[in-house]
């Protein structure tokens, strides 16, 4: 039986978090209400006119950049002629044959091994609107259709990376750290429930060894991590079992159905647009100047990679490293920990562990957090100090967390600080051990287990705001001294 | 006396010296034109009652002093397809029905700014494709010359009120000639400027890369004036130029010794009917007696001229009118039972036979596999055109030609071949090719109709052609010379 090698391309399609829309000041703001966010550009009204967005450039060249991409100084915008409700001048405005950047990469890391993955090129182009059908799921059965123009000419990137993915493992992996690294430059918000990052992927077989690109499909709008595993290892099957059969497969457009968990063809390549693309009259082409590329290249945020890098050398985990990388402002939140004077580790512990926890049971992001990273610092201090045990500073935490006061007002106001004067504990560790002779004999005669009991006193009468192992090394004291 | 026969430059003062009222002006003209509009049929929508208020209130803030621009209180008519906000813009389309924009083009906001009043929208060839205004879905509207003739187009409208004293100046747009062509056909000026000088925002498209506005006037100096108004960069409009505007009327300088004139053989040869080109060369002579040289010059591109842009036009075309496909404005067929029936039968029904066969040229040009035999090609063969003006203006100050081969035709002659009609442009197109100003001035009659002359100027060279067509204006004296027999007609 033959043996095939899958051969995967992504494009991703990643909304860039401007405020206003790639050819007008209207808003870009997601979940308004239908047909608000617009105006005669986006609604495509005869007469009006596209005026490229500044600041969608900057971002496309930061992507660029990031992703060691060749970015052009000259690219052209096309118009892309289809005709469909949602698309209100009957043409989309993106790049075609001369797009922003050419040529770069993205490592991933499978299994713990580095693998590179080529990105082709990136344009820029603009969205289309939303169709909202009534009474079916598809414009074919619907008894009526709404169209809400708020998304149409909000300002994309598409990313098209080389033939070099291998498994759908890959595949989730290079979308991941793709759309980590966007987020990190802070020009797209990753989110791919509101469609902000979006995923085609192209898909064929061949026999190992071989050379020739078998035929492919391309299954459109894959929108989570997961569909994009599972879409991928459902065509997998159905192309695998169609060659196996001896059957050929059809060039084709599919749609991954997430209740099914398998794709269905959308279109056949025979009924594929001849889109007519020529160069979009309407704006010259986008002439970008070294010193605006190098001005932009200076301004490029510390990325994921550099940031592990620099953790892993703190002596952070991989896991830590992990839980931290995954979204920009818990790394920003710990590195502020750091720059304010904390231990790398010591901060990370708490980031990662109960800060992190609290945080997410009072649906707090690290952004919005209520103990700000001077107050995390503040208390990392109180446990250095002696002042706090873990235990009491999970305590001062949560009360942080809940309040928005500093650790040291929380301890200042309960009193609550770990007792770690000998003087006092010596006192209240004599009036224990007198009041249960029994058990010191039973110390003394070797059982150190039931110090346990006299330390649990102890703790009953401090309420619990003695330190442990004072308590414990002066119990051991004090019955050596009797 | 000052009436609505004056000049715009005329009627600026006698508003501001007080010795006419805007308000008799306003009444004079319409009262004129209820008399000549059956004739002509120059406009699709009038604003009467609501110019005759504005006057009104024009003459008090004159009469109190206020300090107004040289055009405040100048009836201005617009070709309707440039928008007036909350009044409905057609392009002589049955497919725009019911559309009203909810926006001012710049050159209305412009205008407005200046207090105009706007007297109406006038006709033309549907969506501007045509020389005749036989295109329009509405009516044909006719030449103030002799009304069994068209008055050119696609600006035929805003041509014929301007020659008829419907009105004082208006606005057109020149996509192939669509402003120069009917102001010659009319005996009026009418004058392209150099692409990218006037702001495109809120003219309806048709080939982006070549529409521009401009005027038409009975004098050189109302051009000037009303391209003032309107020139300048527009951040709606990302092809308009940063390039400082400048004041053409008050830098106007008629200007003909020393002037260096070159001639193009290619528009001055057989296809030039003889007795265009007898009064084309009288103009000529006339300026080289009065100091300037002309001489023949070769500028073979330009006989590409026309195929390349009937490439170029419909490409751009076919992509500018997909958006009037039925889903959120104007007509929509309610017989269709899914979606694409839709598009194509409202397309089908809206859409007139020339909109429809330029659409199918467009879209067959950008087709893949013919792609490159048109469209690519026809992009190398306009940057010929574009060198071949660039030489020419390293010897010569500014290029003449005829502005039509012939004068205006018979309604009707060309109907039943479009090529003939696409060839009246033959002398025009080539200035949109390469994005240069052009003013076509009355320079004579033939057979009783107007011939015009084309002063073709280097990029950005406005001024200069405006300076050129004052002093022609000064030596040939036309605004008094040649008046339309509707015109003169009058009381």
């Amino acid at each position: 039986m033959t043996v095939f090698e899958v051969v995967i391309g992504i494009e991703v399609h990643a909304q860039l978090k401007t405020n206003t829309k790639l050819f007008c000041g209207c808003s870009t703001q997601f979940g308004d209400r239908p047909n608000t966010n617009v105006c005669p550009v986006c609604l495509g009204m005869p007469g009006a006119l596209p005026v490229l967005n500044r600041r969608a450039v900057e971002y496309a060249i930061m992507a660029g950049l990031a992703l060691d991409c060749d970015v052009r100084h000259t690219s052209v915008f096309s118009r892309k002629n289809y005709f469909y409700p949602d698309l209100p001048k009957g043409y989309q405005i993106s790049q075609y044959d001369q797009p922003i950047c050419l040529g770069g990469h993205l490592d991933i890391r499978v299994d713990g091994v580095k693998k590179r993955i080529g990105i082709t090129r990136i344009h820029m182009e603009e969205d289309a609107g939303k169709l909202i059908h009534q009474g079916s799921d598809t414009i074919a059965g619907a008894t009526h259709s709404h169209v809400d123009l708020n998304r149409a000419c909000t300002p994309l990137i598409e990313i098209v990376s080389e033939p070099d993915i291998r498994t759908a493992q890959e595949a989730r992996l290079y979308v991941e750290a793709l759309r980590q690294r966007l987020v990190y430059l802070g020009i797209c918000d990753g989110n791919m429930d509101e469609g902000s990052l979006r995923a085609d992927i192209n898909v064929s077989l061949r026999p190992v060894g071989t050379e020739p690109f078998g035929t492919r499909t391309e299954t459109k709008n894959v929108n989570s991590f997961r569909s994009i595993e599972r879409a991928i290892h459902s065509e997998i099957a159905r192309q695998t079992q169609l060659l196996t059969a001896g059957e050929r497969i059809v060039q084709q457009t599919r749609q991954y159905d997430e209740a099914t968990q398998t794709t269905r063809v959308l279109r056949d390549k025979e009924e594929s647009h001849d889109y007519r693309y020529f160069p979009e009259p309407d704006l010259y082409p986008l002439v970008l100047t070294t010193q605006w590329i190098d001005t932009i290249r200076a301004m490029l945020p510390e990325l994921p990679e550099a940031k592990a890098r620099r953790y892993r050398d703190a002596g952070l985990s991989e896991f830590e490293i992990d839980v931290v990388l995954t979204e920009p402002e818990t790394s920003q939140y710990l590195d502020q920990c750091i720059a304010a004077g904390a231990v790398p580790k010591d901060a990370a512990k708490w980031v990662v562990g109960d800060l992190n926890s609290v945080l997410k049971e009072t649906k707090q992001s690290f952004k919005e957090s209520k103990i700000t990273p001077a107050g995390l610092v503040q208390l990392l201090g109180l446990i250095q100090s002696g002042k706090l045990s873990g235990k009491m500073a999970k305590e001062v935490l949560e009360k942080c967390v809940q309040t928005g006061q500093l650790p040291d007002a929380v301890v200042a106001a309960s009193g609550a600080t770990q007792i770690s004067d000998t003087g006092e504990l010596v006192a209240v560790v004599d009036r224990i051990l007198d009041a249960n002779l029994d058990v010191v004999e039973k110390v003394k005669s070797g059982k150190t287990n039931s110090a346990d009991f006299l330390m649990g006193q102890v703790m009953k009468e401090t309420q619990g705001r003695a330190k442990p192992d004072l308590v414990r090394r002066l119990i051991l004291e004090c019955i050596a001294r009797r | 006396m000052t009436t609505w026969r004056s000049s715009a430059v005329e009627l600026g003062k006698a508003f501001r010296n007080r010795s006419v009222k805007v308000a008799d002006v306003v009444a004079g003209l319409w009262a004129h034109h209820d008399q000549v509009e059956p004739q002509v049929k120059s406009y699709l929508t009038t604003f009467q009652s609501e110019s005759l208020a504005q006057a009104q209130a024009l003459d008090i803030q004159f009469d109190r002093g206020d300090a107004l621009s040289l055009l405040a209180g100048i009836p201005i008519a617009i070709k309707d397809n440039i928008h007036v906000s909350g009044v409905p813009t057609t392009c002589a389309s049955q497919i725009l029905k019911g559309f009203i924009p909810s926006f001012n083009a710049t050159v209305t906001d412009r205008l407005q700014a200046q207090q105009v009043i706007v007297t109406g929208k006038t006709n033309l060839d549907e969506f501007a494709m045509g020389s005749s205004t036989e295109n329009s879905s509405f009516h044909t509207s006719l030449n103030p010359w002799d009304t069994s003739r068209v008055p050119g187009g696609s600006s035929g409208g805003s041509a014929a009120a301007v020659a008829a004293g419907q009105v004082v100046v208006s606005l057109g747009s020149d996509t192939g000639g669509s402003i120069r062509q009917p102001a010659a056909f009319c005996g009026v000026v009418g004058m392209k400027p150099t692409y990218g000088r006037v702001s495109r925002y809120g003219l309806v498209a048709f080939a982006s890369s070549l529409d521009q506005i401009g005027p038409f006037s009975r004098t050189v100096e109302d051009a000037a004036l009303v391209l003032e108004a309107i020139s300048g960069v527009d951040t709606h409009d990302a092809t308009s130029s940063p390039r400082r505007s400048e004041s053409y009327y008050s830098n106007l300088k008629p200007t003909v010794a020393g002037l260096k004139i070159g001639v193009p053989k290619e528009l001055f040869g057989s296809e030039i009917e003889p007795g265009v080109k007898a009064q084309v060369v009288a103009a000529l002579d006339l300026l080289k007696a009065n100091g300037a040289t002309w001489e023949e010059i070769a500028m073979p591109s330009l006989k590409e001229a026309v195929t390349t842009y009937y490439i170029i036009a419909p490409a751009e075309a076919s992509a500018n009118l997909s958006r009037f496909d039925g889903v959120r404005y104007g007509y929509r067929d309610s017989e269709a039972d899914n979606l694409r029936d839709m598009f194509r039968r409202s397309r089908g029904g809206g859409f007139g036979p020339e909109v429809k066969r330029r659409i199918i040229i467009g879209t067959y040009v950008l087709s893949s596999g013919y792609y490159d035999a048109y469209y690519t090609k026809a992009q190398k063969l306009r940057s010929l055109i574009v060198r071949d003006f660039a030489q020419a203006f390293e010897k010569y100050d500014v290029i003449m030609t005829p502005t039509t081969p012939s004068v205006a035709f018979k309604l009707g002659e060309h109907e039943s071949n479009p090529l003939a009609m696409y060839l009246a442009d033959i002398a025009t197109i080539p200035v949109n090719m390469a994005g240069l100003p052009a003013i076509s001035v009355p320079c004579g009659l033939d057979q009783g109709l107007p011939v015009g002359l084309q002063i073709i100027g280097p990029a950005f060279g406005d001024q200069q052609i405006l300076n050129v067509a004052a002093g022609f204006q000064e030596l040939s004296q036309f605004p008094t010379r040649f008046q339309s027999p509707v015109m003169r007609s009058a009381q």
